[in-house]
This record gives C-alpha cells, sequence and structure tokens, in this order.
C-alpha cells in the first residue's frame, strides 16, 4: 500500500497519486448513498426469495409467493367474469326474445355487444355499423340474412360462407357472363336501377324486365324484393351492397362477388354472440 | 476500521479486485446461460402446432421483408385487456417454428398473434390494396403492389430445408412436394388433400381474389389467416403452463 498522505488544508486523506503536484482527495461516499445501496442488495435477496429468479439444474425457482404473471391473469379474468356473473348467467340461459323484453337485461346486453362490436365487428362493418361496400350496413331496415334476433343471432354465431363452420350461411350468385351479352346484361342494369326510382333508358329497361324476369326471379324474386333464405339482397330498395349504379350492378352479374364472414361462436362464445345480436338489433333496422 | 470501509482492501489489491470481478461475472454469466441448457421446459405442450406450409412459409418471408413487425406484434401479452381483446395470451410454443419470432416491440397496429378466421380473404384484399376503404382512422401504407407481383418459386424446397436445419420438423415428405403445395395452396381446382394431410388446418384456395395467378398477395393473406388458429385450446390445461 502506498503512504498515507493528509492534505494540509482540508485535514483529508487523499488517494496517494500525485500529477505535478496536485493531489486528489480521497473524500468517502455520503452515508446516505452507501445505506441506500446496501439496502438496494438486501432487498434484491429477498426479491429473489420471494418470486421467480434463480436458475437451477432442470428449471428455475419457483419463488416463496407462487406468483406467475399466468396466474395472475386467470385470477383477474375470473374476477371480472364473476363481478358480471348475475347478468351474464342470465343472458346465457335466456332467451333472444326473453333479454329484449327485459329493460334491465337489454340495456347490459347492449352495452356489453357494443363492446364486442368495436373489437370484433368495427373493422368490416364500421364503428358506427354503417358498413362500407362489400360490408352491410347493419343500421339500417335491410337484411341479407334477415333482421330477427335469432336470424341476426345465427349469423354472428357461424358467419356468412365460412368454410370451417357446418352451419354457415352459404348462397352463391352465378357468373352470367356467359348466359347474357353485354347489350342484355346493361338492359337488366338499367332495369334494376329503374325499380329504386332512379330515372334510366325505358329502351332499356323494357326487354330487361324480361330478362330479370327469365335470370334474376328465381333468387331475387318477381318483385326483386330479394330472399333471404338464398341470402339474396333486396334490388327494389336504393340500398346497394356491391356498388351503386348500372356499372356496379354488370360487374357483379359477369364476376360475382360473395362476401365472407367469419363464425364467431366457437370465438368469443355464445354469451357474448348473444350480446351482440341484442346490440345489433337495438340499432334500428330489427324486425 | 468500520465494516462500511472493508472495501478498500479490495480496490487497493489489484490481485484481489480481479479474483473478485472474475467471480461476480461468473455468477452473472451461469444465471444468464445455464436456463438456455433448459429452454425446452419453457415451450407448453399443445396439441397442433405444426411446421408452416410452404405458402405461409413464403407469405411469412414476405411479412419479414415487408418490415411488418415494425408496427404490428405476434404477442399476446397475460394482462386481461389484451387477452379480451385478441384471445388467449400467446404460448412459447406457438411461436417455436418461428426462425426468427415475429413477436415485435411496438404496436403502431394491433396485435396481429390470432388474426386468423377473423377477417374474410376480400377484406384482407381490400385492406392491404388501400387500408382506409375498411378502417378510417388507419395509417397503414398501401400494399397494392403485392397483389401485382408473382410469387417465386425456385427456392421453395430450399427454404424449408434451411428450416429444417434449425430445427423445424419439416420431413422428407414436406421438402419433396413444397413446389407443389405452394402452388396447389392457393389454386381453388388443385387436389388440395397432399397438403391438408401434410399441414392440417390448412385454409386452402384463392386468397387474392385472383384465381389465375399466384402473387404473393395469396402467401401473405394465407400466412396471416393460419396465424393463431393452429392450437387446440380445448386440449390445452392453463394451469399447466403458469409461469
Amino acid at each position: 500500500m502506498a503512504d498515507r498522505h493528509i492534505d494540509e488544508i482540508s485535514g483529508v486523506e487523499t488517494t496517494g497519486h500525485e500529477w505535478d503536484g496536485i493531489r486528489e482527495l480521497n473524500n468517502p461516499m455520503p452515508r446516505w448513498w452507501v445505506y441506500s445501496f446496501y439496502a438496494t442488495i438486501i432487498w434484491a435477496i429477498g426479491y429473489a426469495i420471494a418470486y421467480p429468479s434463480w436458475p437451477m439444474l432442470t428449471e428455475a425457482t419457483k419463488g416463496m409467493l407462487g406468483y406467475s404473471s399466468r396466474s395472475e391473469v386467470s385470477l383477474e379474468l375470473a374476477k371480472a367474469k364473476a363481478a358480471q356473473a348475475g347478468n351474464a348467467e342470465r343472458i346465457a340461459s335466456s332467451t333472444l326474445d326473453d333479454i329484449i323484453a327485459d329493460p334491465q337485461l337489454q340495456q347490459f346486453a347492449v352495452s356489453a355487444g357494443a363492446s364486442a362490436f368495436k373489437v370484433n365487428c368495427a373493422q368490416c362493418h364500421g364503428s358506427g355499423a354503417a358498413g362500407a361496400k362489400g360490408f352491410p350496413n347493419l343500421n339500417d331496415d335491410d337484411w341479407v340474412w334477415g333482421g330477427k334476433p335469432d336470424e341476426i343471432y345465427q349469423t354472428i354465431a357461424h358467419g356468412v360462407r365460412h368454410a370451417a363452420d357446418g352451419e354457415t350461411r352459404v348462397s352463391e350468385m352465378p357468373s352470367f357472363a356467359e348466359m347474357l351479352d353485354p347489350e342484355q346484361m346493361k338492359q337488366t342494369a338499367a332495369y334494376v336501377v329503374s325499380l329504386t326510382g332512379t330515372p334510366s333508358d325505358p329502351a332499356l329497361v323494357e326487354p330487361g324486365k324480361q330478362l330479370f324476369a327469365d335470370n334474376c326471379a328465381s333468387c331475387h324474386g318477381a318483385d326483386a324484393k330479394g330472399s333471404r333464405e338464398m341470402g339474396a339482397p333486396d334490388l327494389a330498395d336504393a340500398i346497394w351492397l356491391k356498388g351503386e349504379g348500372e356499372q356496379a350492378i354488370i360487374n357483379q352479374m359477369k364476376a360475382p362477388k360473395h362476401g365472407v364472414m367469419p363464425a364467431w361462436l366457437p370465438r368469443i362464445g355464445d354469451t357474448t354472440v348473444k350480446q351482440l345480436a341484442v346490440f345489433v338489433y337495438s340499432l334500428g333496422g330489427g324486425e | 476500521m468500520s465494516i462500511l470501509d472493508k472495501h478498500t482492501i479490495l480496490e487497493r489489491n489489484a490481485t484481489l479486485l480481479l479474483v473478485g470481478s472474475l467471480l461476480v461475472v461468473s455468477i452473472g454469466g451461469i444465471v444468464e446461460i445455464a436456463p438456455l441448457f433448459y429452454l425446452e421446459n419453457t415451450i407448453e405442450k399443445v396439441e397442433g402446432m405444426r411446421p408452416y406450409s410452404p405458402l405461409e412459409l413464403a407469405g411469412r418471408d414476405i411479412y419479414v421483408r415487408e418490415g411488418c413487425y415494425v408496427c404490428h406484434s405476434q404477442m399476446i401479452r397475460p394482462f386481461r385487456d389484451e387477452v379480451e381483446r385478441y384471445g388467449h395470451y400467446s404460448l412459447a410454443a406457438e411461436s417455436m417454428y418461428d426462425h426468427p419470432f415475429q413477436w415485435g416491440s411496438k404496436r403502431t397496429g394491433p396485435d396481429l398473434a390470432r388474426v386468423g378466421d377473423r377477417y374474410s380473404n376480400e377484406w384482407h384484399v381490400q385492406h392491404m390494396i388501400e387500408p382506409r376503404s375498411v378502417v378510417p382512422e388507419s395509417v397503414m401504407p398501401s400494399y397494392a403492389f403485392l397483389k401485382e407481383t408473382p410469387i417465386e418459386v425456385t427456392n421453395v424446397a430450399m427454404n424449408l430445408k434451411a428450416n429444417k436445419a434449425v430445427g423445424v420438423p419439416y420431413t422428407d415428405e414436406m421438402i419433396d412436394n413444397a413446389a407443389a403445395d405452394l402452388k396447389a395452396q392457393a389454386d381453388p381446382n388443385a387436389d388440395t388433400s397432399g397438403i391438408e394431410a401434410r399441414y392440417p388446418k390448412a385454409k386452402v384456395g384463392d386468397f387474392d381474389g385472383d384465381a389465375q395467378r399466384l402473387t404473393e398477395m395469396d402467401a401473405l393473406i394465407a400466412y396471416l389467416q393460419m396465424l393463431g388458429t393452429l392450437v387446440d385450446f380445448s386440449a390445452y390445461d392453463d394451469s399447466t403452463g403458469y409461469r
């Protein structure tokens, strides 16, 4: 060890090093700092005993408290479920009509359904449920597959054209590209547009009417009001799923687009599907 | 000399300091390295996990190439808000065939660990071409070019082999059929019995709305539609995986 050297002015020991006559004082660390430092070491030892930490031969120590983030989340979910148990159980055991008839239960189902809607449905149907091109508006009175509570439930639970679900709703509009020539398609489209009260060329509408009766009426109905059994949309109202105007109708006749909706029952469960059905029913178009 | 001044013994003796440092670094090293030897223990035993089909693997490569992980994570953390929004928290087993994993560290967009089967293929196509046409508040860039880019099919088998080399259990049969499987999975008219036998739960059919062409859009959507759908959670007991 180097010789001890005490600084004459401050009376403090120096480190013993000298640079051109300059020496460095060897003041001790502040006591509060040193004690905090030792406290953190003691804390770390306690923490390592209480929580999973130390690697052993085949796995890490489990910790005295038995904590794990996964068991924690299970407890938290169970607690949240228990808090809603009264209403959720009643929803699970009631029919949709009973839920809608009971104002308190209906209110619970609508608010639960609204939050489930934002998570699962808004991406396609929009956060206000107004839909987008190809994705139906759920606020209006126009239903492709039916607007009664049970029908809405069926559509949400099993989806539309969702191959993995045996009870899914299926229909397929054939392509008319080879059955009708372009002129005939134009005539049919003109007729369909005329049904909504939109002015279109009478010279096209007249032959179009016959073409519609021959080709389209079997699914969309003689009055073009659609068929929910077939999932054939109502063409006589001014609500368009695949786009507005004659060209959009011709496109759909040539190369039909078919909307697909996933089956939600396996993913979110019966109670949530029921709540969603009640919520969608409450949006204004429910029948 | 009080106990608080004992450290001067170490600090004034170079050899002792060296030995002490070595001791501390060794403990730190063991604590960090030892767990790697029993990494297998941390992977839950689950039903349903399988290697990615060639088309899904190609889609995954596009996912990595385009940097999707910069904005999307694939890791549902074990918190109530995440579990209620995205579904069951992610298991280690679900990314055991990922090289590299796509857990991600930032979410500008939502987590994608369970995006499979959540939307229709058509929605995905529309969303890739113009995200704002279906999600008005989205800030995601357009990936319309994927639909115009034919997928490269020359090195599929090599891709599987490379994954096999790092531990993904691809069989020789899978590697031999890789190029054919890649094409058949996105072809609505192909015989897909082989794919479905080799890769259970694989989604088959046209993904990008254009059955004539095999594009990068097909591959990416095939990958996305598979994400999070493989593990059979009805056969998984949560309490066996508490950690």
